[in-house]
């Protein structure tokens, strides 16, 4: 039973990006008016050979994959793990026939059911019955496998009394249960996976990694993208770590969680990603030593400077939060603008904050920060990257051994300033 | 499921198995019909009663303009049986490219979640128009008795011009819906097409009183193939078939059906990717 059911071959991906665009779609308007502007400009001045052979600079080549290879065998459980925009949800979608490679060549053997999204097609006018039948053939399964298993997904899913109820009067745990049950109980051979099981309360969460371990352990195939490591290290006997685009390492799940931890995160964070967005995103997050200068390491008992810059084309109020880490992912302290009573950002296009803790003193060797963007009262967040940065924490001689761990939650004095940047073109001095 | 079948997926491949594809997802396919048809009688206040509405009142309208007003012959027939033999294939047609238009649009959370056949959903979103058509369906029969009207023995082909009509609102409807994609403010157009077309198809009127020499050019527009084929069969008697123009019809109607899958097809690959 080790027979390959997925093998990728040079698997790459690309996607063309319009800078200036705003709009996510084209409009013949524009298509036209372009158009009529090429030719007036030939008409114009015929003779002058027009240079646009060069790519406009509007436009930009993205590889989200480049040269991906790796071979999935039967009942592998893989967990993929990767930093935001690393390519782990465009590889999926590939994996899943929603979008074509650019480049490369996959063979699939088997049945494959894919669950990027509980609930899709969920219909709010529909009953739960309704939506179960809808869901479940949105998913692959036939009718019968529906009706076979439709008290199993009801009972599941704790809903029995309000199966004729449209969704729409369905309390959000309710339909998080409801679209959850559904996908649980399909039978594919290879089951991908993204990001799902962040939803629902603490309790359902957990019902829900017993169930995917259930699915694991009758020998299916499961693809699994999380952020959740106790969950990729529970679930999950292979790893792969995916880093901008590329497979960096494959192996054993913990080899490859503590491989993520260590070496995924940089002491700098920049977007990958140049889609345009209509709410806050991160663009870059670096450390800073009080004088200004971009580090990537404290001594013990020095303050730790953070600085982020975001984007915010709507110019709305935000608020950041914070979490710090240590290299095994335990937690060290929080910052939210509503724990140390901080009025929200202003709203700037573009801002760079500064935020600097003075922690006890630190003997870990490292420290990692999930960096999120949140409107006036933190969240729901508009951007949240897992962790972002990291710095390494040198010991100096003369630090007390018996604080090796830091007692927990630690409240850490702080102040934050920032700084209005009104020039679109004004760049800092980081570089890719 | 013991059958092991290895997917390949490769760059630009177009898919050797599509319409077996499409024969798989049967299932998927019948269910998002069959949810099209559930919420657009459940949202509705009226349900049912509108697609009864709607055609009889322009039917109405058309009866006293064309007919009272500007006395224009009727074949032989009651005027509001000649409207509404048209009638239903035009509403048919005109809720279908409206519908079929924005049905990824409308359902592109779907469309970048899972994967399935894209035909499937302006295919559904016709197959829901073609619904309302058989309702409405119900008001010939109406008219038909309160004007004590037999259709003659010709009835038993409007199966096969029904075929036609599915056949030209696929072909359009699906280079709307790919257009509509793509160019986003396609959808302002969808309604001026549908608007336009009723006037210059001959919906309210027999496309006999077009003259001679204007027929062949006239059939140009798919549907007065359709719309004369719905007459003869159901009117029988005096209507005939102007044959040049409903070959003509046809052979469009054909075309654009045939160019509308494969351009969908070039483009649904990169719907997941622009929607």
């Amino acid at each position: 039973m080790s027979d390959t059911v997925i093998k990728v071959s040079n698997l790459s991906k690309k996607y063309l990006i319009s800078h200036q665009q705003k709009e996510r779609y084209t409009a013949l308007r524009d298509v036209l008016t372009n158009k009529a502007k090429s030719i007036g400009q030939r008409v114009s001045s015929p003779f002058r050979r027009s240079t646009p052979s060069t790519p406009s600079p509007s436009r930009e080549d993205f590889w989200a994959l480049k040269d991906i290879n790796f071979e999935v065998k039967r009942g592998d459980r893989v967990g993929i793990i990767g930093r935001n925009g690393a390519g782990k949800s465009t590889l999926l979608k590939i994996l899943s026939r929603i979008t074509e490679p650019t480049k490369g060549r996959i063979e699939i053997t088997g049945r494959v059911a894919s669950l990027l999204e509980v609930g899709t097609g969920f219909h709010p006018e529909l009953t739960g019955r309704e939506n179960i039948f809808l869901n479940g053939a949105i998913l692959g399964m036939t009718k019968a496998e529906i009706k076979k298993k439709f008290d199993e997904i009801v009972a599941f899913a704790e809903v029995e009394k309000f199966l004729d109820t449209p969704v729409k009067r369905y309390s959000s745990g309710m339909y998080v249960r409801l679209a959850f049950a559904v996908a649980a109980h399909l039978e594919p051979e290879i089951l991908i996976v993204d990001e799902v099981l962040s939803v629902g309360d603490a309790q359902f969460q957990k019902k829900c990694l017993g169930k995917m371990e259930e699915v694991g352990r009758e020998g299916r195939t499961i693809l699994f993208v999380s952020h959740n490591m106790s969950a990729v290290s529970s679930l999950c006997t292979q790893g792969f770590v995916l880093l901008q685009g590329t497979i960096q390492f494959t192996g054993d799940t913990t080899t490859a969680v503590s491989n993520y931890l260590m070496f995924g995160t940089d002491s700098v964070y920049i977007r990958r990603s140049r889609k345009t967005t209509d709410y806050p995103v991160i663009t870059k997050a670096w450390f800073e030593d009080m004088g200004g200068t971009r580090t990537s390491q404290y001594y013990t008992g020095e303050p730790v400077c953070l600085a982020i810059e975001f984007l915010n084309p709507d110019a709305v109020l935000t608020e950041i939060s914070l979490s710090f880490w240590d290299n095994l992912r335990r937690p060290l302290w929080n910052f939210t603008h509503e724990m140390y009573g901080l009025d929200p950002i202003p709203g700037n296009p573009r801002t760079i904050v500064r935020i600097v803790f003075y922690p006890p003193t630190l003997t870990i060797p490292e420290l990692l920060v999930d960096i999120a963007i949140g409107p006036r009262g933190g969240s729901p967040y508009y951007d949240h990257i897992i962790d972002g940065v990291k710095c390494t924490i040198i010991e100096k001689e003369t630090t007390p051994v018996h604080r090796r761990y830091p007692a927990w939650p630690i409240f850490c004095k702080t102040s934050m300033s920032y700084e209005m940047i009104d020039d679109e073109k004004q760049e800092i001095g980081i570089n890719e | 499921m013991s059958e092991e079948t290895t997917l390949i997926i490769e760059a630009g491949r177009t898919e050797k198995h599509y319409w077996l594809d499409i024969w798989r997802y049967r299932e998927l396919f019948y269910f998002l019909t069959w949810r099209d048809i559930l919420v657009r009688y459940k949202q509705t206040a009226i349900g049912v009663a509108w697609a009864l509405i709607r055609p009889f009142l322009t039917m109405v309208v058309f009866t006293v303009v064309f007919g009272k007003l500007a006395k224009l012959p009727s074949e032989g027939v009651p005027y509001p049986i000649l409207v509404f033999a048209a009638m239903l294939p035009w509403q048919f047609f005109s809720n279908a490219l409206s519908e079929a238009s924005n049905s990824l649009v409308g359902n592109a959370n779907l469309i970048s979640k899972v994967y399935f056949p894209r035909l499937i959903i302006p295919a559904s979103s016709v197959i829901t128009s073609f619904v309302d058509f058989v309702i409405s369906g119900a008001i010939l029969v109406v008219l038909m008795a309160w004007y004590h009207f037999v259709p003659s023995w010709r009835v038993v082909y409007l199966p096969a011009f029904i075929i036609i009509a599915f056949a030209a609102s696929m072909g359009i409807g699906l280079w709307l819906t790919a257009l509509n994609v793509k160019y986003r403010d396609f959808r302002y157009i969808v309604p001026f097409i549908v608007q336009f077309g009723l006037y210059i198809s001959p919906v309210g009127f027999s496309s006999t009183i077009v003259p001679g020499r204007w027929r062949f050019l006239y059939s140009l527009n798919p549907m007065v193939g359709v719309i004369d084929g719905f007459r003869w069969a159901i009117l029988g008697g005096e209507s005939k078939i102007y044959l040049p123009g409903f070959v003509l019809s046809m052979v469009i109607v054909g075309a654009l059906l045939v160019t509308g899958i494969m351009y969908f097809r070039k483009t649904e690959k990169s719907f997941a990717d622009v929607i």
